[in-house]
């Protein structure tokens, strides 16, 4: 097997002062790890904020935080975890992991990579300091309805803002995402021998190049309406206040499928690592990860169906539909891990969490996809209770899949084991705690969004059991904390390909020099490494 | 084996950073394609259009007026047109190496996106009603108004693509940027066509 030697030119990399280096990097390996640690420090944020929520909520006729506060802290929560944790954060495992395992030096736009990651920082400032003006920080949820919306504070103004400049963020990213895998593959890479995880990374930079500018647009009526004496939204200057919802669902039905492909594309290279198998349906995944984002454009109204506004037999079967590619991809994981040599390091625990988690999540949404059904529990904690089993259940320990696979390649060393077994067991049964009562609230009735309950409800037990889930997610995080400093306080040990994985970033040392290789396999199929294990080529 | 590079360009077929400019431009489809949609939703709500029966008596007293003239804009959308045309000559030009063309076409295109801001600024200050005067003023200006801000972008190009030109810069091999600007401003004319038809002629 012959490899492919990269020419390099001499002295293409002079020292620069650490903190200067950071600041002006444009290499796609420090943006990808500035993307991980300023949507950490948000999750970290909106965690804070979750736990607020759960402690307003955890007995009734509760006056802990008070009704404004509270209205504040849960839009809030779920603005920082959706725009800047979720989607950055595949941003920042997509920056880091894309063009390594493409076999490419950088992106394909450098300079634009990391004017994208730049607006998120800044829109996080801006979202956040609406604390600090009258009337406190955006409260109209992050789904921001009008009229509510049209008539908050200037909080809401800066949070518009911020969601425009992390919409912008998002639409270049997706650009620069396309064009990199479209044009930047090694040689012999061809389309259907991209890892799957860059699969799902074009087909979320479709979905956020297409959808994104249309939340833009929306958020500009928005601010207009607001700050102009707009009458888009408004029924008495014959606008329409359902506009709103039909326009923001159009961005923000894709932009679910943008929070969790990613996450699928991460456990689609986990589970074949640590199973000891190829992906089972490697393009059958591709056709239906393509299906999803395809169908994510025809099921928005699906949020709406209580409006009396959408034509609901269509978008109900059309969210039918949907979930066919999703559960094609079941069975593509299930496929990988039949009779495979499976092993329980961290990253499979948190992709087998996924796993399950996220087949809850997909039954309990398919399951509000019928429109009577959809009637009793709109607007009801069931609702809260799917969001978090996708989102949380599904996206975030993925999440965390991401990190316990690639923290090796990215900073040369390894969370420590124990502690990763740990965190999952202690995330995975808090998780369930907290969330699964939410299904039985919301079927008892109980309003999402309000800020307390009377006792007389009879649902102060479930709720405490939620907040006690909440705080267990919360304690789960130590572990975790704890391997990370221990990690950074050991030397760089890791070789190229600690896990005995497939793709080319595992082809180069951990971490990567600036350049990622100084020499490339031979590209005959999805899996080069194992290709070149078998021939016995190799470092 | 030959020692390949690490791909950085294709050298056949757009170049990455016009395969870049157009994903770019598809983006700003979908985001005009908001604001129009809101614009038809509004007009498949009103019962009459322009909504006068919306007005309320202190706008009547104002003397607001849901009416827009038509003789500027559409001499405004001759100019616009044209402006494609003399833009596309300097592309042209360019091509052929010719850039002291290219720079006589950038500077007839700049004055003509001049000309069509200004005409536009004019025909605002002539009119009777304003954004907060019913959804018919609000959409009215929001979708002439980000249209016109992408004309400002445009000119602005254009002037970079100016000041690069006349330091030397382009030639009949590289001339990127000239063939990016030239699409960016024909989809500010295709898109003010399609404005000009809903917001002028379609009754």
């Amino acid at each position: 097997m012959t490899s492919i030697v990269i020419p390099r030119p001499e002295g293409y990399a002079r020292p620069r002062s650490a903190l200067l280096d950071w600041l002006t990097t444009v290499d796609h390996k420090k943006l990808g790890i500035l993307y991980l640690y300023s949507t950490m420090f948000f999750f970290g944020v909106g965690g804070i904020l979750a736990l607020l929520v759960r402690t307003q909520l955890a007995v009734a006729d509760n006056s802990f935080v008070g009704n404004d506060a509270y209205n504040q802290i849960f839009t809030m929560h779920a603005s920082a975890m959706l725009f800047l944790f979720i989607i950055p954060v595949w941003a920042g495992f997509g920056n880091y992991v894309v063009p390594l395992q493409i076999g490419a030096a950088d992106m394909a736009f450098p300079r634009i990579n990391a004017l994208s990651f730049w607006l998120v920082p800044p829109a996080g400032i801006l979202m956040f300091s609406g604390f600090l003006v009258d009337g406190g920080a955006a409260q109209a949820g992050w789904t921001a309805y009008s009229p509510l919306a049209r008539g908050l504070g200037p909080g809401m103004d800066l949070w518009i803002i911020a969601v425009i400049l992390l919409g912008v963020s998002s639409t270049i990213g997706a650009a620069n995402f396309m064009v990199t895998m479209f044009r930047l593959r090694a040689p012999g890479m061809t389309m259907f021998r991209m890892p799957i995880f860059c699969w799902t990374m074009l087909v979320t930079s479709v979905l956020q190049l297409l959808a994104t500018p249309v939340l833009a647009s929306a958020l500009a009526m928005l601010y207009i309406d607001r700050n102009f004496g707009g009458a888009f939204f408004d029924p008495n200057g014959g606008g329409n206040a359902i506009l709103w919802q039909n326009i923001f669902w159009f961005y923000s039905h894709p932009a679910v499928y943008i929070m969790i492909l990613p996450g699928m594309g991460i456990i689609s290279e986990v589970l074949p690592v640590f199973s000891r198998k190829p992906l089972f349906g490697y393009k059958a995944f591709v056709f239906a990860t393509m299906g999803i984002g395809g169908l994510g454009f025809s099921v928005w109204a699906h949020h709406m169906f209580t409006t009396g506004a959408v034509l609901k037999p269509w978008f109900g079967f059309m969210t039918f539909m949907i979930g066919v590619p999703t559960g094609v991809k079941m069975f593509n994981w299930l496929g990988t891990m039949w009779r495979g040599s499976i092993s329980f390091e961290a990253p499979m625990l948190f992709a087998l969490g996924f796993l399950s988690m996220f087949l809850i999540g997909g039954i309990n949404g398919t399951f509000s996809a019928a429109v009577p059904v959809d009637f009793a529990l709109h607007d009801t904690y069931f609702v809260v209770a799917h969001i978090h089993y996708v989102l949380f259940g599904g996206s975030v320990f993925a999440v965390f899949a991401g990190l316990y696979y690639w923290f090796p390649k990215i900073w040369g060393r390894r969370l420590n084991e124990k502690l990763g077994q740990a965190q999952f067991w202690l995330m995975f049964i808090g998780f369930n705690l907290a969330f699964f009562p939410m299904h039985l609230l919301g079927l008892d009735g109980m309003p999402r969004r309000i800020a307390t309950y009377s006792n007389e409800s009879g649902w102060e037990a479930l709720n405490m059991a939620s907040t006690v889930g909440a705080f267990l997610i919360a304690t789960s995080m130590i572990p975790f904390i704890v391997a990370v400093i221990a990690a950074f306080m050991r030397p760089k040990d890791q070789p190229n390909d600690p896990w005995n994985a497939n793709t080319l970033e595992w082809w180069t040392t951990s971490p990567p020099p600036v350049h990622n290789f100084d020499d490339l396999p031979e590209v005959h199929s999805e899996r080069p490494l194992f290709d070149a294990r078998q021939s016995g080529a190799g470092h | 084996m030959a020692a390949h590079g690490i791909a950085t360009q294709h050298k056949q077929g757009l170049s990455n950073g016009m395969l870049g400019f157009i994903l770019f431009l598809a983006s700003e489809v979908m985001f005009f394609g908001g604001l129009f949609a809101a614009y038809f939703i509004a007009r498949a709500d009103a019962t009459e259009w322009p909504p006068e029966n919306m007005l309320t008596a202190e706008q009547i007293a104002r003397g607001v007026k849901l009416e827009v003239e038509f003789a500027l804009p559409f001499i405004a959308t001759i100019l616009l047109v044209l402006s494609s045309v003399t833009i596309q000559f300097g592309v042209l030009a360019i091509r052929r190496g010719d850039r002291t063309a290219l720079i006589r076409w950038l500077m007839v295109t700049i004055v003509l996106g001049l000309v069509f801001l200004t005409a536009q600024m004019y025909d605002y200050s002539q009119l009777h009603f304003r954004a907060g005067d019913t959804v018919y003023g609000t959409t009215f200006y929001t979708l002439t108004g980000f249209h016109g801000a992408h004309v400002a972008g445009g000119v602005i190009f254009m002037g970079v693509m100016l000041a690069r030109s006349m330091a030397g810069q382009f030639s009949a091999a590289s001339h990127e940027a000239v063939e990016a600007c030239s699409f960016y401003w024909h989809f500010v004319d295709v898109v003010w066509i399609a404005l000009f038809t809903v917001l002028y002629i379609v009754k």
